[in-house]
């Protein structure tokens, strides 16, 4: 089977995704009977729960505050309609008719029973899709661009390096008991959207002097309790270096990664305390030391892998659709969505559509079945049955027709999910916090559907313009509240929710730690302090100034300021 | 302590030699680290000499020892502690082609791995045998199927059997 084989080509099929070969479907199937007969073990008493548990975390199995918890991995978030549809079949016949996409390009079930996980595993290898590693001490399903492929700026497609690795770190007999998780993220453009500054190991693809792609390795970065941006530990990585370098960097961390205490066994806490200089040499000393033979990369591996993931057949197209243009002026809902949830495209006559996953008062990254449905069919009859999940929580229509964009936001308006807000407040990150998960301190998603109402109008968020606020249940930071704009971490004080605000926090090679305003808030006051942080922005932006540029520029200090005036003493801001 | 090789429980042939034992003259004996150099030094020839090491040794202190080595048994303080399966892979690049032996409560869920790097027999405690019969160290042995990495002993890798299928 070929990326391209004549036999499947159906209208609006996808062409740009990875299809498994003979191997990689016999080794998923391989993986849900183990796991089938571990869960077997499991309740017949053979396997203890502490001994089980690896092994259902490395299948994606949580057990959470209600029930168990199923994370599906979307490798580099790249979805197929058939593979949404049978997401949404899963969520019918096995959870509540909803699923929960992550910051991580997964999905969650929250109420699957362990006797079926089984089954549903097995439902999922169907369309090529799995849980394998979303979990567990192990090197984590490996995320990236969800422009990938269509961004005008990119060098190159990410997915296939992601892809790559995904192969390469799937039961690795040596690294599934490391001293903890271990994120790879990709990027391949100027922009990173993948947040490559904060996961265990970012790579940035990028062509050296000679015009060669390779790859620039970042290490250590990362968010919970003790948030760190990752250091430069590689300037350049050819490509041919790729696996092997990455062998010599786990070796490392599997070997001299701390395991005394579970908060300081990332590698960033190796980074941090050893230094980038010592940690690097190790590194490199193995790197030289190992038998590069037998890891040797095989280019002919890697291009069988990059083909799946070239161009769709793209109509030629005038840059800018006339119909497009008199639909927007006609119909001012859709033009609004237009400008605010369409991207510009690599390809004329091309857009890059999100839909938000972030209805006005609604939980974000939540999508009922009938909605993945839609997107599934929108994605069909729109977009080459192609899909994205981004770490944003929303749903990414990668190859829309402008001429189809009018077309695509009824289909989508009529399905409760042409909200335009993609990027501005109320596109909130949220993660699930004390409604589902058993180490939350503090609820979080009702605090997103809380200052989400606050902004609820459409035209004022349109007006303070990008800005992303991202909300943490806990320390941990699924919520990637510290490289929020407006970052709001939920914490238990006496008793109490109690709500800390960190301002500055970004994500991208610009990469910062967002810096506490002070002292923690109420959860009925979050929205107020958001509203009056918004305000002075608002009333200190010089042009085209965003959120996070008007901060840096005038100063942590000032944003503090105006709410100690703003609260009557200052005493509870 | 029960003993797997190949799938089987079998009888140990080794014996661990406390520190203050005096050196035998026959038979196969493990030392601790401590004792290594002081065993190579003065054990007879004709005896079999292993040793005991954490998971946290350095491979060059076992390099002067191992050609005099038949088998190396790497503690797994705990089965989620991974650092003895990067150990083996380090201790088989050094060059040691004599048995290489994991000690510690493994679960038989982690015998493909433990081969996969270079182990070849699993040493548990009783309690641990007993839940983990010999079907299941067959079936996780019979289950040691083809992997995506290179250079892992393995009955094959998934690039090579996709390079041999291209070819045809
Ligand atoms: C509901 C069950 C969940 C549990 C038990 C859980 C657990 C954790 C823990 C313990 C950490 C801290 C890791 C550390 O710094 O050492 C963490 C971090 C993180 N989790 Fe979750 N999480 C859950 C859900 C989620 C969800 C829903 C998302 C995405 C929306 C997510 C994405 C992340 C991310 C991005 C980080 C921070 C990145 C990092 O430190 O590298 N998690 N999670
Ligand atoms: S940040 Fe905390 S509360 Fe939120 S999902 Fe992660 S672990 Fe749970």
């Amino acid at each position: 089977m070929t990326a391209h084989d004549p036999s499947l080509a159906r209208p609006n099929t996808p062409v740009t995704t990875y299809r498994y070969d003979e191997f990689d479907a016999a080794f998923v199937r391989e993986r849900v009977a183990e796991f089938r007969e571990q869960v077997r073990r499991r309740l017949e008493g053979s396997l203890t729960e502490d001994e089980f548990r690896p092994f259902r975390l490395m299948n994606g199995l949580y057990l959470q505050l209600h029930a168990y918890m199923l994370r599906v991995a979307i490798p580099y978030g790249t979805l197929t309609a058939r593979q949404m549809r049978r997401l949404a079949d899963i969520a019918d016949k096995y959870d509540r008719g909803y699923g929960h996409f992550t910051t991580r390009q997964n999905l969650q079930y929250n109420w699957p029973k362990l006797i079926d996980t089984p089954d549903i595993l097995e439902a999922l290898a169907e369309v090529e899709m799995h849980a394998i590693q979303t979990s567990g001490n192990c090197i984590r399903n490996v995320t990236a661009d969800h422009f990938s492929g269509v961004a005008p700026d990119e060098i190159e497609d990410p997915r296939a390096t992601a892809e790559f690795l995904r192969q390469w770190s799937s039961a690795h007999p040596e690294f599934s008991f490391l001293p903890r998780k271990f994120k790879i993220a990709v990027t391949g453009s100027e922009h990173d959207r993948a947040a490559i500054m904060v996961h265990d190991v970012g790579l940035r693809i990028m062509t050296n002097a000679a015009g060669d792609v390779g790859y620039q390795v970042v290490v250590g970065g990362g968010l919970g309790r003790t948030p760190f941006v990752g250091k430069v530990l590689r300037d350049y990585l050819p490509r041919a270096d790729l696996l092997a370098y990455l062998e010599a960097v786990m070796r490392v961390y599997n070997r001299f990664g701390r395991r005394d205490n579970k908060y300081k066994a990332r590698i960033k806490i190796l980074v941090h305390e050893k230094g980038i200089e010592e940690v690097r040499a190790a590194i490199e000393a193995e790197f030289v030391a190992m038998d590069r033979g037998v890891f040797s990369y095989d280019p002919t591996e890697f291009e069988r892998i990059a083909a799946f993931f070239t161009p769709p057949p793209y109509e030629a197209l005038p840059a800018e659709s006339a119909k497009l243009r008199a639909e927007r002026v006609a119909h001012p809902a859709f033009g609004n969505f237009v400008e605010v949830n369409a991207a510009p495209h690599r390809v004329p006559g091309y857009a890059i559509v999100t839909v938000s996953l972030k209805p006005i008062g609604g939980i974000p990254g939540d999508a009922t079945s009938q909605q993945m449905r839609v997107l599934a069919e929108a994605s069909e009859r729109f977009g080459f049955g192609e899909l994205r999940i981004s770490h944003e929580q929303n749903v990414i229509l990668p190859h829309v027709k402008q001429d189809d964009l009018f077309d695509l936001w009824k289909l989508l308006d009529g399905a409760g999910l042409a909200t335009a807000n993609a990027g501005l407040v109320s596109d909130i990150i949220s993660c699930p916090g004390l409604d589902y998960c058993a180490l939350a301190t503090a609820r979080s998603i009702p605090i997103a559907q809380a200052i989400s109402k606050r902004f609820s109008d459409l035209s004022r968020q349109r007006r303070i313009g990008k800005l992303g606020i991202k909300i943490s249940g806990c320390i941990n930071a699924c919520g990637h509240h510290h490289v929020g704009a407006i970052g709001i971490l939920g914490l238990e004080k006496k008793g109490q929710e109690s709500y800390q605000i960190t301002l500055g926090g970004d994500p991208t090679f610009s990469a910062s730690i967002g810096e506490i305003l002070g002292p923690g808030v109420t959860a009925e006051q979050v929205p107020d302090v958001i509203e009056h942080i918004v305000d002075f922005y608002l009333a200190e932006r010089q042009e085209g100034e965003t959120f996070i540029e008007t901060w840096r520029r005038i100063g942590h200090a000032r944003f503090k300021d105006v709410l100690r005036r703003e609260g009557e003493d200052g005493a509870d801001i | 302590m029960a003993l797997i090789s190949e799938g089987r429980f079998i009888e140990d042939a080794w014996r661990r030699l406390a520190d203050e034992e005096a050196l035998p003259r026959s038979g196969k004996v493990i030392v601790s680290l401590a004792r290594l150099e002081h065993a190579v030094a003065h054990l007879e020839a004709g005896v079999a000499l292993g040793v005991l090491a954490p998971n946290t040794t350095e491979p060059e202190a076992l390099a002067a020892a191992l050609p005099r080595l038949s088998l190396i048994s790497i503690v797994f303080p705990a089965f989620a502690d991974g650092r003895g399966f990067s150990l083996a892979r380090l201790i088989r690049r050094a060059g040691f082609t004599g048995e290489l032996r994991a000690s510690g409560r493994l679960l038989a869920d982690q015998y493909r791995h433990a081969l996969g790097c270079g182990f070849d027999t699993i040493e548990i405690p009783d309690d641990l045998a007993e839940r983990q019969d010999e079907s299941q160290w067959q079936a996780e042995r019979a289950a040691h199927a083809r992997t995506y990495q290179r250079g892992f002993v393995a009955p094959g890798s998934i690039l090579e059997a996709r390079r041999k299928a291209a070819a045809k």
